[in-house]
């Protein structure tokens, strides 16, 4: 009864966290693209268009629900739901955090760890090629069939360096599971260079991270990998046909795929939940962070650029004061501290994603399959030969 | 409790799909169908606490294996199977056949199969990954290293066969 009570309460935060993000990585992604092309990106809804993921789900709940005349019914929408449910899977064996106690409770900052953890990563990514797949297909459109087929060959094709890629740092860990994985990564070397995987010896990981990486755009079909939805080319890809809800859908379960597969390079490579460096002094990043963040936020409400700066400027600059606040308090820290810094490697990781979105042009579909199978694949190859060798040796 | 009404689930999904594979007219939903039989097979094996194999289901059976079917399935943009007039002796005889095959196919696994005594869920540990790595590399390496030389062989006659394509 404990273990299912416990299970809720894990799931409910899990998700909820999880769903917020998904709908706030949208309104973080259009503010970083409008920054690096000097725009400003939304502005309009809400202080600094904070609240235009809300107008954006409303649009689309409350938009028609069009189902086109030619399409194949069930397939057309079996599609989208297929696509959404197996996105939303995998979030639920990364661990988040160490085992940590709550008034003599003891239980993992996960909600689930599985023996063969990583193992259903792979299961669920290779199984998720079927949703954009299915779309294509169904929408019997020869834009979102090219778009489909080009999404399955992709996905396909870079299965493989990611899988790869991801062997290495097993080798280091000696283990299939997420919190095992994360548990090999503590301490430091030195007493201030971390273990995590792209720093461990015997072979640091630091190439298998990039071509992880690599393959992971590919894998979430994000720019420079965009191919499947090239609207230059092909429309707007597998998802031509789709509206409404069904739309949102795709767009849901292409972020909880970003959101998902950061979560797995950081537990892999990033050392998961343990912080740069030692104990006493990372507990107090967050605090600083948040205090740096609450002062800048004063000193822009003290010069307004904009009509109501002054109001909200402020507002934000509290909410930071009361987040380092709670950052600071000893009993928190221990579960919270953990998660901050797990939050800060996956909001990294997202970033770069779409900073690379705003700075990179897409390849062209035959360079595309060509880096994979030429370059990706045998490089990734190497590094997990050299690693195997060392990790054989030492 | 639990994996019971777990195992009744997935067993009638997996049966129920594995009729429509048949039944289906269209290649996309019999292929569909056959993925359906894999996972509940791999939920299955679960059940058992075979994990490795489970996922290794999902991965090769679920995934590549399946996926690459409803590609070249999509490629060729097959249409729906028109059925054939069937012969006299098929619509006189097929019925009776097969339920007589069934019969012989029942009779034959319980001659020959040793009794099997009750399954009970999760009582067997040895389905883990170093399990099954500690058995492929020391009891069953011969064969293992065999089947890696088969699969070479596979695919540079496949890449040989691609290479005569493209000259």
């Amino acid at each position: 009864m404990n273990f299912i009570v416990i299970s809720l309460i894990k799931i409910v935060i899990v998700f909820a966290v999880f769903m917020t993000t998904l709908a706030y990585l949208q309104w973080v992604e259009r503010k970083v693209l409008a920054h690096i092309q000097s725009r400003t990106g939304p502005l309009r809804v809400g202080p600094h268009g904070l609240l235009q993921p809300m107008a954006d789900v409303v649009k689309l709940l409350t938009k028609e629900d069009l189902l086109p005349p030619y399409v194949n019914r069930f397939f057309y929408v079996l599609a989208p739901f297929l696509a959404v449910s197996l996105a939303l899977i995998s979030i639920a064996i990364i661990p988040f955090g160490p085992e940590v106690e709550v008034h003599g409770i003891r239980t993992n900052m996960q909600i689930s760890d599985l023996n063969v953890g990583i193992l259903l990563v792979l299961a669920i990514s290779a199984v998720s090629v079927y949703g954009n797949a299915l779309a294509g297909w169904s929408s019997n459109n020869k834009y979102s069939l090219m778009g489909g087929l080009r999404s399955s060959a992709q996905m396909i094709s870079y299965e493989l360096p990611l899988t790869l890629a991801i062997v290495s740092p097993l080798l280091l860990a000696n283990h299939l599971s997420f919190r095992a994985i994360g548990d090999s990564q503590a301490g430091y070397y030195l007493g201030f260079i971390p273990r995590w995987n792209i720093f461990q010896m015997p072979f640091p990981q630091i190439f298998g991270f990039i071509l992880f990486m690599i393959a992971a755009f590919a894998e979430t079909n994000r720019v420079p990998f965009d191919l499947p939805e090239a609207e230059n080319e092909l429309v707007a890809g597998f998802h031509t046909e789709y509206s409404s809800m069904k739309f949102a859908s795709f767009f849901m379960s292409e972020y909880a795929n970003m959101i998902t597969i950061t979560s797995v390079a950081s537990v892999l490579f990033l050392g998961a939940w343990h912080p740069l460096f030692p104990a006493p002094y990372s507990n107090w990043v967050p605090t600083i962070v948040f205090l740096f963040a609450a002062i800048v936020c004063f000193f822009q409400a003290a010069q307004p650029r904009r009509r109501r700066d002054n109001i909200t400027f402020p507002i934000f600059g509290i909410v930071f004061l009361v987040l380092a606040a709670i950052w600071a308090v000893p009993f928190l820290q221990t579960f919270l501290v953990p998660a901050w810094w797990f939050a800060s490697k996956v909001g990294f990781l997202l970033f770069t994603y779409i900073w690379v979105r705003g700075t990179l042009p897409r390849f062209r579909y035959d360079q595309l399959m060509k880096f994979a199978w030429t370059f990706l694949f045998p490089c990734t190859l190497l590094n997990l030969l050299i690693t195997a060798l060392l990790v054989a040796v030492f | 409790m639990v994996d019971t009404v777990l195992f009744i689930i997935c067993a009638i999904v997996a049966i129920v799909c594995g009729f429509n594979v048949v039944l289906q007219r269209h290649p996309i939903s019999s292929a569909l169908s056959l993925i359906g039989v894999m996972s509940s097979l791999a939920v299955l094996y679960l059940l058992l606490g075979a994990e490795f194999i489970a996922m290794a289901q999902m991965i090769v059976y679920g995934g590549a294996v399946m996926v690459l079917f409803t590609f070249v399935i999509m490629l060729l943009n097959a249409g729906t199977e028109k059925a054939s007039s069937k012969s006299w002796f098929a619509q006189i005889a097929g019925l009776p056949l097969l339920l007589a095959f069934v019969g012989v196919l029942a009779f034959l696994i319980r001659a020959v199969l040793p009794p099997l005594a009750a399954v009970a869920f999760g009582s067997w540990v040895g389905g883990t990954a170093e399990h099954i790595g500690q058995l492929l590399f020391t009891t069953y390496l011969l064969p293992f290293e065999v089947i890696s030389v088969l699969i070479l062989i596979a695919i540079l006659g496949a890449v040989a066969l691609a290479q005569k394509e493209i000259d």
